[in-house]
């Protein structure tokens, strides 16, 4: 709570500093602004960035670094016999326990008296840290204040000043995106590459039997871990290509009947009702899935003499399918009315009927945007999780028959990271490696769809 | 060519209007295709709608029973102190079980008065102890208590389990069910709105649970989302849309920002898990972490409705602006901004219903605990109102699947919320240059 206050407290200095510049810079000139380089609030603002910045930049890189920090001070309080008795997740579920011990939270295990030492110490050097983080932080917004404001005259260009650091800061904002992106390909290749070191990258890709379940003691029965991604990547595939057998055939039609039959106003009430089918959240689908649609599917097969399994590819897929409609229909809805009226109307001339138009003309004008379209279905289908995690199975089966259960991609990530896991096994890693390629897929799928589709809006503008 | 066109329709009239008739029927049908699509695309919203609907709307009332509690002095406070923290040791359960029996005089039997405790719901006990505790003057006197029943007995109540299924198959046996047809017959029981459900936290018994514990857990993290994706988002859109030079690198945000929107949610999570919760060493299950991840999913929403704003606000004010002797970033944060806010908002609060409604990246980071407590603050363990119905749905008890129901229709409530409130923004200061 005292990094709180102590935040506030700078905040409410840089308050202060604001309106010190502000009036010192007006009282320089004696009252006349205008003999001012910058309108007074500029001054006021160069002050407490002086005053601010630096101090919050101090207690941000304190409060990150002081986790690192007290371990390192933590093993030199540990007996050094014990340190190297300990493998290293061994002496973090130490450290992490002692630290709980200090902040009076729930211990796993019995505490040594060692321990508790370690905890006292750890105490002690956490109010010496926090009290030294206050004052220094507080040390360094008054000086910054102080300085600022003495640096203060009529000459002083302190427009210029603000505004530089406003733009450091937006181009700061706007690098978030790659960093982003960056973290992303680091942390997916990363992990991937610990994981290809243990099992072998052709063995993933190429192998045909997935049980990810490794043994805890040498010997445990029938828990060797199979890596083999055929059978997930499989099921993915029939998943998706159910989805998108219910989504595009749905999706075209309403969008050529959207664009070319309905009217303005059928057009502005139904539109937003086909879009509300993609805000529901996902895990609303699953739901339905899982407690409607598989069972729904699971009874008319027993009435025609088919066994469908309670999890199966059917139910995940259509629901799937569904959800994906406003994907497929908006997009080409929007491509569809790109098509410019004279292609139309040159068809009409000729005698054609308007369907007879929208087959032989639109579509095709449209088609690439279409493919687009459906390509950005295929990529929102195959990363969909929540659908499946609740609607398709568990176990990997090798098979492409919709009535049985099958696995997905995402399904295997949550199943392997959801619980408390030992973050070096196969098992973990494993659900990067397949996050891994599940990213690639995507974004080639993406890619291609958005050039596709940039292309051809292009070629009518 | 007109003329031979002629000549042939008149060489075969009949031929001709035959294929006439057929063109028209098959513009009919295709006409018939497309309203069928869009038909069934609106039929399965409202037939989701109206099973989650049917199935929760039960949720929302709770079956009560009437007992009459004796506080018996030597039983809660046998040295008559009037302290409640001597009350509340007591054994509430006896309580409970003393005035079940004094309905049912009858059940004897070990199994029997077992089964009779299990019609009341395991909370009752914890609601005695409440009243007794907070007025101590009660002890000794007898009142009627209306507590909720299990979760078993309530489902009956509600009428989803027959009567007609065969005994072994249900939930509730004949002997239970002929004490629940002996209390309706003495008025004993009532189906009450159940406002626990909006004020507690998750519970293992389905009769206790409620979504409070989840809302504030989904309130925290948007407003970490929203803290973090809001500025940097607004900032981004300005830098790319008013400054930034044309190159290679404003080229490459541009490109990373647009695949980033289209990046599976799940993928987010794995960045939460690698980044923020093994690198960091942030708090696993908090709202903080989820917001963050959240955030960096949002982000490319908002950018992109930003821009968008940003865009439509016409070059002439710039120049106006830039005319009287405003500096660039004056031009951009006197009017440009504040002219772009309302379809910068409308973009924001999308971008939060999207954010509100997330699942898969939660699981990764470990906000699917079972967390019985309402978190207090943004580094608390916590779940989000998604992952509850995630979490419910997975339970085996029957009277989850009206929980869970419930609690969509109240997620689904906010989000229409905000949906609500983007387009009243939208129509309310759209507008047209």
């Amino acid at each position: 709570m005292s990094s709180y206050l102590l935040v506030a407290l700078i905040l409410i200095l840089a308050v202060v500093g604001y309106s010190m510049g502000r009036s010192r810079a007006v009282a320089t000139v004696g009252g006349e602004a205008q003999k001012l380089h910058s309108l007074p609030s500029y001054y006021g603002s160069y002050v407490a960035l002086w005053c601010g910045v630096p101090a919050l930049l101090l207690v941000a890189g304190w409060l990150l670094a002081k986790p690192m920090l007290a371990e390192w001070a933590l093993r030199g309080e540990l007996d050094p016999q014990t340190l190297q008795s300990l493998t290293s997740s061994e002496l973090r579920l130490m450290v992490s326990n002692i630290v709980n011990l200090a902040t009076g939270n729930i211990v796993s295990g019995e505490p040594t008296p060692e321990m508790l030492r370690a905890a006292e110490a750890y105490q002690g050097m956490e109010q010496i840290s926090q009290i030294a983080m206050t004052v220094v932080g507080i040390a360094l917004a008054i000086l910054g204040l102080g300085f600022a404001r003495t640096r203060i005259t009529p000459t002083l260009r302190a427009r210029n000043t603000v505004e530089r650091f406003v733009s450091v800061i937006m181009m700061i904002a706007s690098l978030i995106a790659i960093l982003t992106t960056a973290g992303i390909v680091l942390s997916l290749l990363f992990e991937s590459i610990r994981f290809f070191q243990k099992v072998p990258f052709s063995e993933f890709l190429f192998g045909l039997s997935w049980s990810p379940q490794t043994a805890l003691r040498a010997d445990q029965v029938g828990s060797s871990g199979a890596f083999g991604a055929v059978p997930i990547f499989l099921g993915t595939a029939v998943i998706t290509v159910i989805a998108m057998c219910v989504a595009v055939p749905i999706g075209l039609f309403s969008a050529i009947y959207m664009s070319e039959y309905a009217g303005p106003k059928v057009r502005a009430t139904a539109k937003p009702i086909l879009e509300v089918l993609a805000g529901v959240p996902t895990v609303v689908y699953g739901f339905f899935a899982a407690l409607t649609v598989a069972p729904f599917f699971r009874g008319m097969g027993e009435g025609i003499g088919l066994d469908v399994s309670s999890e199966s590819a059917l139910a995940a897929g259509v629901v799937m399918g569904i959800m994906i409609i406003p994907f497929v229909s908006s997009l080409s809805d929007d491509v569809m009315n790109a098509v410019p009226q004279s292609l139309r109307d040159g068809a009409y001339a000729l005698g054609a009927t308007q369907s007879e138009t929208i087959k032989q003309v639109i579509v095709p004008a449209a088609l690439p945007g279409i493919v687009g379209s459906v390509l950005l279905a295929v990529s929102r289908a195959i990363g969909e999780t929540m659908i499946v995690v609740m609607a398709a199975g568990l176990a990997a089966n090798l098979t492409v028959n919709p009535l049985e259960a099958v696995t997905t991609v995402t399904v295997q990530i949550v199943t392997l990271l959801t619980g408390d896991q030992e973050f070096d096994s196969a098992k973990t890693l494993a659900a990067f490696a397949l996050g891994l390629v599940l990213f690639v897929v995507t974004l080639m799928l993406n890619i291609v769809a958005l050039r596709v589709v940039r292309k051809y809006r292009e070629k009518y503008d | 060519m007109a003329v031979e066109t002629k000549s042939t329709q008149s060489a075969h009239p009949a031929l001709n209007s035959r294929r006439i008739a057929q063109r028209y029927a098959a513009e009919r049908r295709f006409r018939f295709y497309g309203m069928l699509a869009v038909g069934l695309a609106i039929g399965m919203l409202g037939l989701l709608l109206v099973t989650i609907v049917a199935r929760g709307l039960p949720a929302f009332w709770a079956t009560h029973v009437a007992i009459d509690v004796t506080y018996s002095q030597e039983l809660l406070d046998p040295e008559n102190t009037g302290d409640p923290e001597v009350i509340g040791q007591a054994n509430y359960r006896t309580l409970v079980r003393e005035s079940l029996q004094k309905i049912f005089p009858d059940a004897t039997g070990r199994s029997e008065r077992r089964a009779l405790l299990g019609m009341v719901s395991s909370g009752a006990p914890l609601e005695l102890r409440e009243r007794a505790m907070s007025d101590p003057a009660i002890i000794g006197s007898t009142e009627r208590v209306w507590v909720k029943t299990s979760d078993d007995v309530d489902t009956f109540v509600k009428g989803q389990i027959s009567r007609d299924v065969p005994e072994e198959d249900r939930r509730v046996k004949d002997q239970e069910i002929a004490w629940i047809d002996q209390l309706e017959a003495e008025d004993r029981l009532d189906v009450r709105f159940d406002v626990d459900f909006f004020t507690t936290g998750d519970s293992r018994e389905p009769e206790q649970a409620g979504i409070w514990g989840a809302v504030m857990g989904s309130f925290f993290t948007l407003i970490v989302t929203l803290a973090l994706s809001f500025p940097v988002g607004v900032l981004t859109a300005t830098y790319l849309e008013e400054f930034a030079p044309k190159n290679k690198l404003t080229d490459f945000i541009e490109v990373n920002i647009n695949n980033l929107a289209a990046v599976p949610s799940i993928v987010f999570g794995l960045l939460g898990l690698a980044v923020f919760l093994n690198f960091f060493g942030l708090p696993r299950s908090a709202p903080l972490v989820g917001g963050m991840v959240l955030a960096l999913m949002t982000l490319p929403t908002i950018i992109i409705a930003s821009r968008a704003a940003l865009k439509a606000v016409p070059p002439s004010i710039r120049e106006a602006a830039l005319g009287v002797g405003a500096s660039k970033l004056q031009v951009v944060t006197h009017h440009v901004v504040p002219l772009a806010m309302p379809g910068i908002l409308t973009g924001t609060i999308i971008g939060m219903a999207q954010a509100l409604g997330e699942t898969a990246p939660l699981l990764m980071i470990g906000m699917v605990a079972f967390i019985v407590d309402v978190p207090g603050g943004i580094t608390d363990p916590a779940t989000v109102l998604p992952v509850q119905v995630y979490l419910w749905a997975d339970s085996p008890e029957r009277a989850f699947v009206a929980k869970t129901s419930a609690a969509i229709m109240v997620l689904l409530g906010f989000l229409i919320l905000m949906n609500a409130i983007a387009v009243v923004l939208r129509k309310r200061f759209e507008r047209r240059w």
